[in-house]
């Protein structure tokens, strides 16, 4: 399997992503630069986490108009599996590729702690390998993910299983401390209609050693893998 | 020419940064404050001298990059000089 990291000005979770898919799908992993839309043939892309742009204007806003995302958009309509995590995601949203915004968190600060996610679909390529219902523990650090949708949205996503992971606590319930940032209906993830598009604001990337606090990241990539074999 | 754009939070989508604002005035005293709302004011100076292709060129920038139209309102004043 050959997949693509994206990487802007201001990217930093690009070598955490590297390094996951590689580990974990044992194939070439390219790093493309924002600047160039002549992206290889890849099997799966991730839009990966950080500051892009420095977040000028608006999360993502910049780096959603530059050359290589117009190359994703099209890639992401042909089927491959696009996942933005963190950043990722706002950029994701501002090509319109995921449904709604990632606003401020509701409390205001940068939130950076491990957080519990139920895994809420496993009809995707990035979740096949997790049980339903399963919790994980990953990471989050964002100030704005505090994801927002108008109600129609919201309930299409829910009609059409759309949202891919909610914040619950350890034992997998969903208590108001559980939600990190406020977002409507604990919402972590979410799917495209054709579900090869999976935005999240934690970071799988994260934790797929454990020597860095777990590996319940690794089954992610390891959907992917086994989606595009 | 010049275009002032105004680009403010669509009502219903909740403010927490106006929230801030309105109870760190409250904690100065400015009592009477009902709601805050935050949002942005963008100067362009356009070469384009034409009024009408002026407005249609910056209505055309906040949807494709300048607003979020999902969450966020714009408003256009185009200013001559």
């Amino acid at each position: 399997m050959k997949s693509a990291v994206i990487v802007f000005p201001g990217s930093n979770c690009d070598r955490d992503a590297q390094t996951a898919l590689r580990d974990v799908t044992g194939g070439e992993v390219v790093m493309q630069w924002h600047g160039d839309a002549d992206m290889p043939d890849v099997d799966a892309i991730v839009v990966p986490g950080g500051f892009s742009y420095g977040d000028y204007l608006r999360c993502g806003a910049i780096a959603g108009n530059s050359p290589v995302m117009r190359e994703v958009v099209k890639r992401a309509e042909m089927g491959v599996p696009v996942l933005g995590i963190c950043n990722g995601f706002q950029v994701l949203t501002e090509v319109g590729l995921l449904p709604g915004v990632l606003m401020r968190n509701a409390d205001l600060k940068f939130v950076c702690r491990d957080v519990f996610l139920r895994v809420e679909t496993t009809t995707s390529p990035f979740t096949t390998q997790y049980t339903p219902g399963q919790v994980i523990k990953v990471p989050v650090a964002h100030h704005d993910g505090n994801y927002v949708t108008d109600a129609d949205t919201l309930k299409l996503l829910q009609d059409q299983d759309r949202v891919a992971f909610r914040y619950v606590d350890a034992t997998g319930a969903r208590t108001p401390g559980a939600n990190p940032n406020g977002a409507m209906d604990d919402i972590a993830g979410v799917l495209n209609e054709k579900r090869n598009v999976l935005g999240m604001m934690p970071h799988p990337e994260r934790l797929i050693d454990q020597v860095l606090g777990g590996t319940d990241g690794r089954a992610m990539f390891e959907s992917v893998l086994a989606a595009v074999a | 020419m010049k275009a002032k754009i105004h680009i403010t939070l669509k009502n219903g989508v909740l403010d927490p940064q106006g929230k801030a604002v309105q109870t760190a005035l409250a904690g100065l005293g400015f009592t009477g404050v009902n709601d805050v709302r935050q949002g942005k004011f963008i100067e362009l100076e356009l070469t384009e001298t034409d009024r009408a292709k002026a407005e249609a060129q910056v209505d055309d920038m906040c949807k494709k990059l300048l607003a979020n139209t999902v969450i966020e309102n714009y408003a256009i004043e185009i200013v001559e000089g």
